[in-house]
């Protein structure tokens, strides 16, 4: 194991439990975070606020550096078009999160608690991570 | 009806920015679990595999990190199954195509101030509540 790897996995580790803490990992309380107009759960805006007014800070004190830690430099998304495949894909993906109330790190955390329900999702969003990387950008 | 917890929530969602401020501090990577799991899988166009299955192997062993410390794990997952695989392939195709999910372009995305991360957490967002509305109040 290398220093990037370690890197990793202890971030995983801490984003991990940041969804476990938060209830981000429970489908029923992002689905009641999503249901305004009935059994409205507002936790969810607390965990997206905390994440961002951490996440604005701390990304401004990294980039204070030259470059990371263990690489050569930053590697942050350079498009800045607002295009197609961003509005198509994220209605898919809005879709989707709306049906079954699991994003793509939540549904990973939860692999090991092995939910009936999530052994089936995770399968299925596997194959769609992985097809949308060969279908071309129209 | 779920609890509402805006202690625990703020502070799992402090822990989830810290992750993301880890990982690029040093790696220099988007802490995007779309893009990092995307990526988990051939083909290959960086050197930077390791440390993404590293990073999902944090992400699925935390729960049971929790558990073995004396935490609870509270989840109720759907056992619609046909709903859950349509769901799941929507999830996984539409954040893959969309550059990002709810990590990537919704925390990430949004702390660096990026027009198309703040347009596309919109977008799912809106779409994500427009479907809770019709799925439980219109069908």
């Amino acid at each position: 194991m290398n220093a990037r790897m370690v890197s990793g996995l202890v971030a995983g580790l801490i984003f991990g439990l940041g969804l476990i803490i938060s209830g981000m990992a429970d489908p029923a309380k992002v689905l009641n975070f999503l249901d305004v107009f009935g059994s409205w759960d507002p936790s969810l805006a607390f965990v997206m606020g905390a994440a961002v007014i951490v996440t604005s800070a701390g990304y401004r004190m990294a980039f204070m550096s030259p470059k990371p830690m263990f690489d050569d430099a930053f590697h942050v998304p350079l498009a800045k078009a607002v295009d197609m495949p961003l509005l198509g894909g994220a209605a898919l993906f809005g879709l989707g999160w709306g049906l079954a109330g699991f994003c793509p790190g939540p549904a990973l955390t939860s692999l090991a608690l092995a939910a009936d329900g999530t052994l089936v999702f995770v399968p299925a969003m596997v194959i769609g991570l992985w097809a949308a990387r060969f279908t071309p950008k129209v | 009806m779920t609890e509402f917890t805006p202690l625990a929530s703020s502070l799992g969602g402090a822990l989830i920015g810290a992750a993301a401020v880890l990982l690029m501090a040093t790696n220099g990577r988007i802490a995007g679990i779309s893009g990092i799991a995307a990526r988990v899988l051939p083909p290959y166009e960086d050197r930077e595999t390791a440390a993404r299955v590293a990073f999902i192997a944090g992400l699925v062993l935390a729960p049971l990190l929790y558990m073995a410390a004396g935490g609870a794990v509270v989840q109720t997952v759907s056992t619609n199954f046909p709903l859950l695989v349509i769901a799941g392939l929507l999830v996984g195709f539409g954040s893959a195509y969309g550059g990002g999910c709810t990590s990537g372009h919704g925390v990430c995305g949004l702390s660096r101030l990026s027009k198309r991360s703040l347009v596309a957490t919109a977008v799912f967002m809106g779409v994500a509540f427009v479907t809770v509305l019709i799925t439980r109040y219109a069908l």
